[in-house]
């Protein structure tokens, strides 16, 4: 990016200066961003409806334009001509700003990515936690939607959905601190930088694994749907929303979940790293152009993933989830987070620059010990926490059985 | 530090934009009829009867509680985080005494049933 | 064109724009919680105010609290009062916001308010013009767990009893409920 910045400041162009150079190829870069978030749903929506076609074993849409591609410009300018019908005794102002507000959080959460190398829009020393802030922000519009649409359904769908959100946020931040404490930054440039040796998804897979679900779940994607779970509560918090505002609803669903593939591709996969190649040296168009088109694949790979998830499984019920979240993530996150914490200290080179402080105990192994570590790490803590659900489960089936069984006797139906 | 949110608030600024251009689009675009049958409250066809009104379930208020504390706690982590390699070994063990407090809260959070969906 | 030559647009002065933009959000914001005919409405003047305090907060180089602000308050305390709301009063009743007994208020509010200005105004705050070095997070965690450990374990004690204390009370609500 400092190539670009040097490039225009060499044309001298009048008023434009070092700095007014950099402020312009930041604004560029960031309409850059802003427009293309959003028109990757055109392509989001028409593969989404092509895989689960696919998956049904049907064709999907193949009227509009070669291989139906026209298909989400047709549904725009539906959207956009469609009457708008505001409920009666809706709250006007805040009915209007929910979806707003939804696609605004969903497109921020780009800022903090870096697309190639020296190509961030910003090395913000904070990157992991502004990703953080900024769900929670979606978060608010859903209840602002489900609020201001006076509609009994509507509001029960949002503080379900709220809840669903709330309680798979905890495990995703805490993978989080997990990353940020393996890269020891909580920069996404150096989140980066620090899988170079060795990618995050391979040190830390059930980290990964538990992200990506917790992300799901976030943007509230099958099979965590019952935000929009459309046979339930009719059509959860955007019941009374129609034309161009559920348009922008469904416009921060997508981008939210393409939002999170990127997450997960640049925290875990490597961003826009190539195994066994350094693009980092390359020179700089070739590494910029190669690393997000490696970016880009990981990405759709991820989108593809999540599309895969919607058509093949069913639903799940909102006490099954939010137990799942409380009672079987929550404590696993924390955990893990220890015994990563652990790894990393005695793994960690000893530093005499800054506080001078002695080496872990076994950092002579270096970068591939601390891998299979953190692998080993992973691995136990999952098997001793499956150990533990299913000794739980084969508990409460037992004493089920014994219950049923013991039909003479009194049964104490004690609390379970 | 500065110079760090400059993109995040240029990329806030035309983000802010894109909502407003787009409702003043379909603005221009649609249609304009409105009809008190149109706008009634939706239930699947039946008439609302009562306020909108839904029952005050507590059990929402505690999810969102409970989140509150552990979202403190990873704040606080963070740093944490981030400082691991510079900090003493027995640190470690001061930071695991802070996850396991807070760990205890939920466990009685969960043995006292404040986690049951009913 | 109609600017002078030696106009630099690197020269715009971008901090106090921000500045007044931000305190525009926050006192703006305030003033929309007291004065919002509508209870749900105060609670997002409230988020405006906190994302006011979150500019701040990245005026002063503090990035760190200015994300942890939008983390903590909009999205975790700001959804605890909205819920609040949500469940106590009926919804959408705009209620009126005179208050009867201003003869009384109006004049204790301005001796207050004149207390703080000259309070604050006449103290020599400390200010220096260093930039703060670029590891603050690092420092605070070093601080953590280094000088500041007996309140860092404190904090956790707090969160715990705050959580279990909330939920003796909840509890005790829902039981009444499920009684009845």
């Amino acid at each position: 990016m400092q190539g670009v910045i040097d490039f225009l400041v060499s044309l001298n162009i009048p008023y434009v200066n070092a700095s007014v150079a950099r402020y312009i190829v930041l604004q560029v870069l960031a309409a850059i961003v802003a427009v293309a978030a959003p028109a990757g749903l055109i392509i989001l929506t028409w593969l989404e409806r092509k895989i689960i076609a696919r998956i049904q074993d049907r064709l999907g849409p193949n009227r509009a334009g070669p291989f139906g591609l026209l298909q989400a410009i047709a549904d725009m300018v539906k959207m956009f001509t469609k009457e708008d019908i505001t409920p009666a005794k809706a709250d006007r102002l805040v009915y209007n700003i929910a979806p707003g507000l939804g696609m605004f959080a969903a497109i921020m959460a780009f800022a903090v990515i870096p697309f190639a190398p020296g190509f961030a829009g910003t090395q913000m020393n904070v990157g992991l936690l502004y990703i953080v802030a900024i769900g929670g922000l979606g978060t608010l519009a859903i209840l602002m939607a489900g609020w201001a649409s006076n509609n009994k359904y509507a509001l029960l769908g949002a503080f379900r959905a709220v809840a669903m959100l709330l309680t798979y946020e905890i495990p995703m931040v805490m993978t989080l601190v997990m990353v940020a404490v393996v890269a020891g930054s909580m920069s996404m440039v150096d989140v980066v930088e620090a899988q170079s040796g060795m990618w995050f998804v391979v040190s830390m897979p059930v980290a990964f694994l538990i992200f990506f679900l917790s992300g799901v779940a976030e943007v509230g994607r099958s099979p965590f749907d019952l935000v929009e779970a459309e046979s339930e509560i009719i059509a959860g918090f955007h019941t009374e929303y129609s034309g161009i505002k559920f348009g922008m609803i469904m416009i921060a669903e997508y981008v939210h979940m393409f939002a999170l593939s990127f997450f997960t591709a640049v925290l875990f996969l490597g961003g826009w790293q190539i195994p066994f190649i350094d693009v980092a040296a390359l020179p700089a168009p070739f590494a910029a152009i190669l690393g997000l088109i490696s970016l880009l694949v990981k990405v759709f790979f991820f989108v593809f993933v999540m599309m895969w998830l919607r058509g093949t499984l069913p639903r799940f019920r909102i006490d099954h989830l939010l137990d799942f979240g409380w009672k079987f993530l929550v404590p696993l996150t924390l955990v893990l987070l220890i015994g990563v914490a652990f790894v990393i200290r005695l793994f960690a080179p000893g530093s005499s620059v800054g506080i001078p402080v002695a080496a872990g105990p076994l950092s002579g192994l270096g970068m591939p010990g601390q891998v299979v570590a953190l692998l080993v790490t992973n691995l136990l803590v999952l098997g001793l926490a499956l150990v533990v659900v299913s000794s739980a489960a084969r508990r409460t089936r037992s004493k089920a059985l014994r219950a049923v069984s013991a039909v003479d006797s009194p049964v104490p139906t004690a609390g379970k | 530090m500065l110079k760090e949110f400059e993109f995040v608030g240029l990329l806030g600024a035309i983000t802010f934009t894109i909502p407003f251009v787009t409702l003043l689009l379909a603005w221009l675009l649609r249609p304009k009829k409105p009809n008190p049958a149109k706008q009634e409250t939706y239930e699947s066809g039946v008439q609302t009867i009562g306020d909108t009104w839904v029952r005050f379930k507590a059990q929402y208020y505690i999810y969102a509680l409970i989140f509150v504390v552990f979202d403190i706690e990873a704040v606080f982590l963070f740093p944490f985080a981030v400082a691991l390699n510079q900090l003493p070994l027995y640190a470690l063990v001061w930071a695991i005494v802070f996850i396991l407090l807070l760990f205890d809260g939920l466990l009685y959070a969960w043995r006292k049933g404040a986690l049951h969906w009913t | 064109m109609f600017m002078p030559s030696n106009f630099d647009p690197s020269q715009i002065p971008l901090v106090p724009i921000v500045f007044w933009i931000m305190t525009l959000f926050t006192v703006g914001g305030a003033i929309g919680v007291v004065s919002s005919k509508k209870l749900f409405h105060s609670g997002l003047y409230l988020v405006l105010s906190f994302f006011g305090v979150a500019g701040y907060y990245v005026l002063l180089s503090a990035g760190f609290m200015a994300v942890v602000q939008l983390m903590v308050y909009v999205g975790a305390i700001a959804i605890l009062i909205l819920f609040a709301v949500m469940f106590s009063r009926r919804p959408m009743a705009a209620e009126s916001q005179a208050n009867r007994q201003w003869w009384l208020g109006l004049p204790l509010m301005l001796v207050l308010f004149v207390v703080l200005v000259v309070t604050v105004g006449s103290v020599a705050w400390p200010v220096s013009g260093a930039e703060p070095t670029a590891d603050t997070v690092q420092q605070l965690g070093v601080a953590f767990l280094g000088s500041y450990l007996i309140p860092f374990e404190v904090v956790s004690v707090l969160l715990s009893v705050a959580l279990i204390g909330a939920i003796i009370l909840a509890r005790g609500k829902v039981e009444g409920e499920e009684t009845n």
